[in-house]
C-alpha cells in the first residue's frame, strides 16, 4: 500500500473522534435499517443533538428564500408572486455580483457590498460604535473563519505550543478544530451552579496551570453560551477583557447566537461594544476577533455555509494574511454571502414583506422561549436531572446523575456513561441528544438538546426521553437509594402521550 | 502605572500585539496565491479610480486573470438555475412556469435534505443520493467501470478536496518529509497548500516545445533529485492542464500511471476541465478509465484521488463552490481518517451539492428540458473552442510572443520574449520581469493578466496566463491591445 496509517499526517490522526460523529452515524444506520423494508418507519429519529433547526422542521425565513430564488433564476423578476421589495433587493444583489450572476467568484474576503452591510449592522447593533468593512471577513461558515485565526495563532511545540483557553463545556465543533490546527485546548470551568457563568478565578487558574506546559495566546468565549445558554452581563465581559489585557491574550468571541437572547432582563452585549465603552486604554489595544454566521437562531441557514469575523485591533499585516488564507477557498459560496445581507439587512417597516418577516421572526422567538421553558420544567422533573435555565442560545444543557449500574455497563463497553446513555436512548426511543463533556462531580453527566425545533417535535422528544429515563431509573438505584419508576406516561409536568410521528 | 497597564510612550500606546507577522504560524507566511496577488489588487484599485472619475487610457479593467466564466458574461444553464430556485423556495413547485423535469429533480434533492431544506446541515461527506448520482455519472462517463458512492466525497469546490487530500498525506520530518510532485507551470493553489502544510514541493517540468507535454523521463529526473531531501509520496497532475491547457494523450496517462505504481506514489488527478477540450485529435481520458483498462495489476493497487467541480466546463458555476473527489484503493484505516478530517469543517454548502447533482444528472434525451440544455451547453463549448483557436492564431502573429495550441481548459500561457533592458529594470526593482510586463499592461491598457512567475516556469523564460473567457468580440480587442502593447514594450526597452 502506498498509503497507510503510518503515513497519515499525525496532526490529522490526533484529531479526536467526536462523540457527535459516532452518535450521528448510529442514528443514520438506524434510519437506514428502518427504511430498508420500504415501509415508512413508525417512529422516525428525532435529532436534537446538533443546532440544526431546519432539519427538525423549523421553516426558513420567506424573505431570504424568495430573494435567493430570484437571484438564482432572474427570470423570476417577471413573476407576479414576488413582492416588489423582494425583486428590488434581488436586483440590487445581482448588480454587485460579477457578471450579475451568483455563479461568479467574489473577492476572497467577500463581496464588498455585503461586508458593508455587515459593518452597518454591527455599527447599529453597537449603538454607533462604527465598524469598518475592511475589518470584516466573510467565510464559508464561522467555523472556517475561526480556523483561519486559530491557524495563524498556531505555532511551537511542547512548552511553546500555542494554547487557547476554552470554556468547559464548549461547542462540540471546537475541539476537533483545535486538534486540526495543532493548538492545545486549555479548559476553564464554567460555573454550573451559577447558570454556567464565567468565573475569573477559573480563568486565572486555567491560565496559571497552562503556563509552563504551553504558550497560552488566546481566550475563546462563546456568548451567548453554546451549549449552556448563559449570557454574560457587562461586568463579566469587562472582567474577561481586563484579564486579556493584563495577560496579553487575544480574544476569540463566538457570538453566533446573539439574536436569540430571551431571558428575562437579559440583553446581548457584544464584546466590541463593552470594549469600546471601557475607554481608550482597552479599546485601542485589546485584540479581538468576533464571529457570527447564518447558522444562528433567526435564519438557521446552516447548509448555506456563510459567516464572518470582525477583527478589532488586529495588526493590518495580519489582516492581509487573513485574506490570503481565504484565497485558498477562493471565495465563500455566493448564495451564503447574499443570505448574510438578507439576514442582517431585513425588510423595514413599510416594505411589503415586512409584516410577514416580522411575524416569522416573532414566531421563531416565541417557539424558542416557550420550548426552553417547557423543556426546563420537564427535565427538572425527571429523577436525577437538573437543568440550569438558559438565557439565550438554542440549547439546554441539563446534568444528570446516572446510577452506578449504567456507569458500570458503559465502562465495560469502554464508552463514556453519557455516550452510552445517548446510544441506548437512540436505539430504544429513536431520540438523539448530544453527549456533553464531563465537567462535574463524579457520576454527573450532561446532555445537550436543541430546543429550537417545532413544538410538537419537542413534546414528542420530551415524551420519549421521559419514558426512557423513567424506565431506566425504575431498574436502577441512585447512590443506594431506590428510585420508584413513575408508571405510564403521566408525570407532574403533565405530559400527554403524543402520537408517534414520522420524521 | 502598574505592571498590567499598557506602556505609554510620547502619549501613544506602545504595546506589542499578540498576533503579528513575526509571532504567527511560520508556515502561513510562505503562502501566496498569484491568481489574486498584487496585480489583482492593483486592478481592483484602478477600477475604484475609474469609478471615481479618474481619467485613464481605458474605460474598464478587463480581468482576464481568473477562470471565472460568468464574470466575463457567460450565461448559466437555465435548467440548473430553475432547479436551484425551486430548492431555495419550494412554493415555486406550484408554479407552472417550471418544467416537470426541473421539479422532479428539486423534489428529489429536497427529499434528501434534513427537514426538506437546503438550510439544514448535510452529512459531512455530502448528501447520500447526490454521491450516488456522482457515482453513476462516473460509471457512465467511464464506459461502465463501477464507482462506489462510499468513495465519493463532496466538497466546497475541488480546491477543498485537493487541500484535504494533501493535508491527509503530509507527514514526516526533515528528510522523511512528504514530497509532492506538481507540474511546472502549475495552478498556484497547489504551491500555496504545500507551503501552508510545510510539505516539500517537487517540480516536474512540462515541455513547452512539445505542446506542454509530460515526459516520464522528466518525472523520473525530478523524483530522483527529490529523494535526496524528502520522501516523495504524491504525484499531482492537472488534466486538462492549468495554466497550460494541454490535454494529455492516452499513452501519456498510461505512462504516468505506470510511473506512479513503480514509485509507490499516490496519484491526484485534477480533472475539473474534463469537458473543456477543443483541439482536433485531443480527447479527455479520465485517469480512472485508463487505469482500469490497464488491467487489475494496476486498477486494484494504484491509489488515487480524482477531482471535479461545478466551476468550469460548460456551467462555470464557481460561486456555488460545488465539487467532489473520488478515492480509489485507499487503505480503509486511512479512509477513516479522511472521513474524520472532512467532518471538522461540518459540511460542504448544500446549494453547491445541489448544483453538482445537476451537473452529474442533467436532463436526459427524453426529458422536456433536454433540447434547451443541450443547446446552451453546446453553444458555450463551441464559443470556447472558437476563442481558443482565435487566441492561438493571434498571439502567434506577434513577434516575441509564441503560443502553444490551447488544447483545453480555459487559458492561454504564451511565452513572451523580453528585452534585456526590461529584465534588468525589473531586477533593479526587485520584481519578476513578467510581473513588470503585466503591471505595465494593466496600467496602460486596463487588461489584467497573471505573470507566468506566479505559476512557475523554466528559468530564463517568461509567460503570462490569460483566460479565453471574455466574449469573442471583446477578446479580439484584448488580443489586439496585447499585441500593440507587446510591440511598444519591446520598442521602449530596446
Amino acid at each position: 500500500m502506498t498509503t497507510s496509517l503510518d503515513y497519515v499526517n499525525p496532526r490529522v490522526r490526533a484529531i479526536r473522534v467526536s462523540t457527535q460523529s459516532f452518535l450521528q452515524n448510529l442514528a443514520h444506520q438506524i434510519t437506514q435499517n428502518m427504511t430498508q423494508g420500504g415501509q415508512k418507519p413508525l417512529k422516525g429519529v428525532i435529532d436534537l443533538s446538533s443546532g440544526d433547526p431546519h432539519r427538525a422542521g423549523m421553516k426558513p425565513v420567506s424573505f431570504v428564500r424568495q430573494v435567493l430564488a430570484v437571484c438564482l433564476y432572474p427570470h423570476l423578476l417577471q413573476d407576479k408572486i414576488f413582492s416588489l421589495d423582494v425583486k428590488l433587493r434581488a436586483q440590487r444583489l445581482l448588480q454587485i455580483c460579477e457578471g450579475q450572476s451568483l455563479g461568479s467568484y467574489t473577492a476572497s474576503s467577500g463581496l464588498h457590498h455585503i461586508r458593508q452591510t455587515i459593518a452597518d449592522f454591527i455599527t447599529k447593533r453597537d449603538a454607533g460604535i462604527s465598524a469598518n468593512p475592511r475589518n470584516v471577513f466573510i467565510s464559508s461558515g464561522a467555523q472556517r473563519a475561526l480556523m483561519v485565526v486559530v491557524k495563524l495563532l498556531s505555532s511551537g511545540e511542547g512548552q511553546t505550543q500555542t494554547g487557547i483557553l476554552t470554556p468547559q463545556p464548549c461547542p462540540y465543533t471546537l475541539p476537533p478544530l483545535l486538534d486540526e490546527a495543532g493548538v492545545l485546548a486549555v479548559p476553564y470551568r464554567l460555573m454550573e451552579e451559577r447558570g454556567w457563568a464565567l468565573d475569573l478565578n477559573q480563568l486565572r487558574q486555567a491560565l496559571d496551570s497552562a503556563r509552563g506546559g504551553c504558550n497560552p495566546r488566546a481566550i475563546y468565549i462563546s456568548n451567548p453560551g453554546n451549549p449552556t445558554g448563559h449570557v454574560q452581563d457587562r461586568n463579566s465581559i469587562q472582567e474577561v477583557i481586563q484579564l486579556a489585557t493584563a495577560e496579553k491574550l487575544l480574544l476569540l468571541v463566538d457570538e453566533v447566537y446573539q439574536d436569540s437572547v430571551y431571558g428575562q432582563n437579559t440583553e446581548f452585549l457584544s464584546y466590541k461594544k463593552v470594549l469600546f465603552e471601557m475607554g481608550q486604554e482597552f479599546s485601542e489595544t485589546v485584540e479581538l476577533v468576533s464571529f457570527h454566521s447564518l447558522s444562528c437562531a433567526s435564519v438557521a441557514e446552516c447548509g448555506l455555509r456563510a459567516g464572518y469575523m470582525e477583527a478589532v485591533n488586529i495588526d493590518p499585516d495580519v489582516m492581509k494574511v487573513f485574506d490570503t488564507m481565504l484565497c485558498t477557498d477562493i471565495s465563500a459560496p455566493t448564495t451564503g454571502q447574499l443570505a448574510l445581507d438578507l439576514m442582517l439587512n431585513p425588510p423595514g417597516p413599510g416594505d411589503p414583506s415586512y409584516d410577514t418577516h416580522a411575524q416569522e421572526l416573532l414566531l421563531t422567538r416565541t417557539v424558542l422561549t416557550r420550548n426552553a421553558q417547557r423543556a426546563l420544567e420537564v427535565l427538572n422533573d425527571l429523577p436525577g436531572f437538573s437543568c440550569q435555565p438558559a438565557m439565550g442560545g438554542i440549547y439546554l444543557y441539563p446534568s444528570v446523575k446516572l446510577p452506578a449500574g449504567i456507569r458500570e455497563q458503559a465502562e465495560m463497553l469502554e464508552l463514556g456513561a453519557d455516550v452510552f446513555y445517548c446510544q441506548k436512548l437512540l436505539e430504544e426511543e429513536r431520540l438523539l441528544l448530544g453527549a456533553g463533556q464531563d465537567s462535574g462531580e463524579a457520576g454527573s453527566h450532561h446532555f445537550r438538546l436543541c430546543v429550537l425545533v417545532p413544538t410538537y417535535v419537542l413534546e414528542d422528544a420530551l415524551h420519549r426521553l421521559s419514558a426512557f429515563h423513567l424506565h431506566l431509573m425504575g431498574h436502577h438505584t441512585v447512590a443506594g437509594r431506590n428510585v420508584k419508576g413513575k408508571a405510564g406516561c403521566s408525570s407532574q409536568s403533565g405530559l400527554t402521550c403524543v402520537q408517534p410521528t414520522t420524521v | 502605572l502598574n505592571s498590567s497597564s499598557p506602556v505609554f510612550l510620547n502619549g501613544v500606546t506602545c504595546r506589542g500585539k499578540v498576533l503579528t507577522l513575526d509571532s504567527m504560524n511560520p508556515n502561513v507566511r510562505r503562502v501566496e496565491y498569484a491568481v489574486r496577488g498584487p496585480i489583482v489588487q492593483r486592478a481592483v484599485q484602478i477600477e475604484k479610480e475609474l469609478r471615481e472619475g479618474v481619467k485613464k487610457p481605458f474605460t474598464e479593467v478587463i480581468k482576464a486573470n481568473i477562470g471565472d466564466a460568468h464574470a466575463m458574461g457567460q450565461k448559466p444553464i437555465t435548467f440548473f438555475r430553475q432547479v436551484l430556485a425551486l430548492c431555495s423556495y419550494p412554493d415555486l413547485l406550484e408554479d407552472n412556469k417550471f418544467p416537470e423535469d426541473a421539479k422532479k429533480r428539486a423534489r428529489r434533492i429536497l427529499d434528501a435534505c434534513g427537514g426538506h431544506s437546503i438550510g439544514a446541515y448535510s452529512a459531512s461527506q455530502g448528501i447520500e443520493c447526490i454521491r450516488q448520482d456522482v457515482a453513476r455519472y462516473i460509471e457512465k462517463r467511464d464506459g461502465g467501470i463501477p464507482s462506489n458512492p462510499d468513495n465519493i466525497y463532496l466538497s466546497t469546490g475541488a480546491s477543498d478536496a485537493i487541500v484535504t487530500m494533501l493535508k491527509l498525506l503530509v507527514c514526516g520530518e526533515g528528510r522523511d518529509r512528504t514530497g509532492v510532485m506538481i507540474s511546472i507551470p502549475q495552478y498556484p493553489l497547489y504551491s500555496a497548500a504545500l507551503a501552508d502544510l510545510g510539505a516539500v514541493q517537487i517540480n516536474y517540468y512540462l515541455d513547452e516545445d512539445k505542446c506542454w507535454g509530460l515526459d516520464v523521463t522528466e518525472l523520473r529526473r525530478a523524483l530522483n533529485a527529490a529523494k535526496q531531501h524528502c520522501k516523495p509520496r504524491v504525484l499531482c497532475i492537472i488534466n486538462p492542464g492549468n495554466p497550460t491547457g494541454q490535454v494529455q494523450s492516452r499513452e501519456c496517462i498510461e505512462d504516468v500511471i505506470r510511473f506512479a505504481k513503480e514509485e509507490n506514489l499516490f496519484l491526484m488527478a485534477d480533472e475539473v476541465y474534463q469537458d473543456n477540450v477543443y483541439a482536433k485529435g485531443c480527447k479527455f481520458h479520465s485517469f480512472k478509465k485508463v487505469l482500469f483498462e490497464m488491467g487489475p495489476e494496476y486498477s486494484s493497487s494504484l491509489e488515487m484521488a480524482s477531482f471535479h467541480s461545478t466551476s468550469k466546463c460548460y456551467m462555470g458555476e464557481c460561486g456555488f463552490r460545488g465539487g467532489y473527489m473520488e478515492v480509489l484503493n485507499m487503505d480503509p484505516e486511512v479512509k477513516a481518517q479522511l472521513t474524520k478530517l472532512v467532518s471538522v469543517r461540518l459540511c460542504p454548502p448544500v446549494s453547491g451539492q445541489a448544483m453538482l447533482d445537476l451537473v452529474v444528472n442533467p436532463p436526459l434525451p427524453d426529458e422536456p428540458s433536454y433540447a434547451s440544455y443541450l443547446k446552451e451547453r453546446t453553444a458555450v463549448l463551441a464559443a470556447l473552442a472558437e476563442k481558443s483557436h482565435l487566441t492561438e492564431e493571434m498571439f502567434n502573429t506577434v513577434p516575441g510572443i509564441t503560443c502553444n495550441p490551447v488544447q483545453g481548459a480555459m487559458y492561454t500561457f504564451p511565452r513572451i520574449t523580453l528585452p534585456q533592458k526590461a529584465i534588468a529594470k525589473a531586477q533593479e526593482e526587485g520584481q519578476a520581469p513578467d510581473m513588470l510586463y503585466c503591471m505595465k499592461l494593466l496600467e496602460e491598457e486596463g487588461i489584467c493578466l497573471v505573470p507566468g512567475s506566479g505559476f512557475g516556469q523554466k528559468e530564463g523564460t517568461f509567460h503570462f496566463r490569460m483566460t479565453i473567457l471574455p466574449p469573442t468580440e471583446k477578446l479580439k480587442v484584448v488580443l489586439q491591445k496585447i499585441r500593440d502593447f507587446h510591440l511598444r514594450f519591446t520598442q521602449e526597452f530596446s
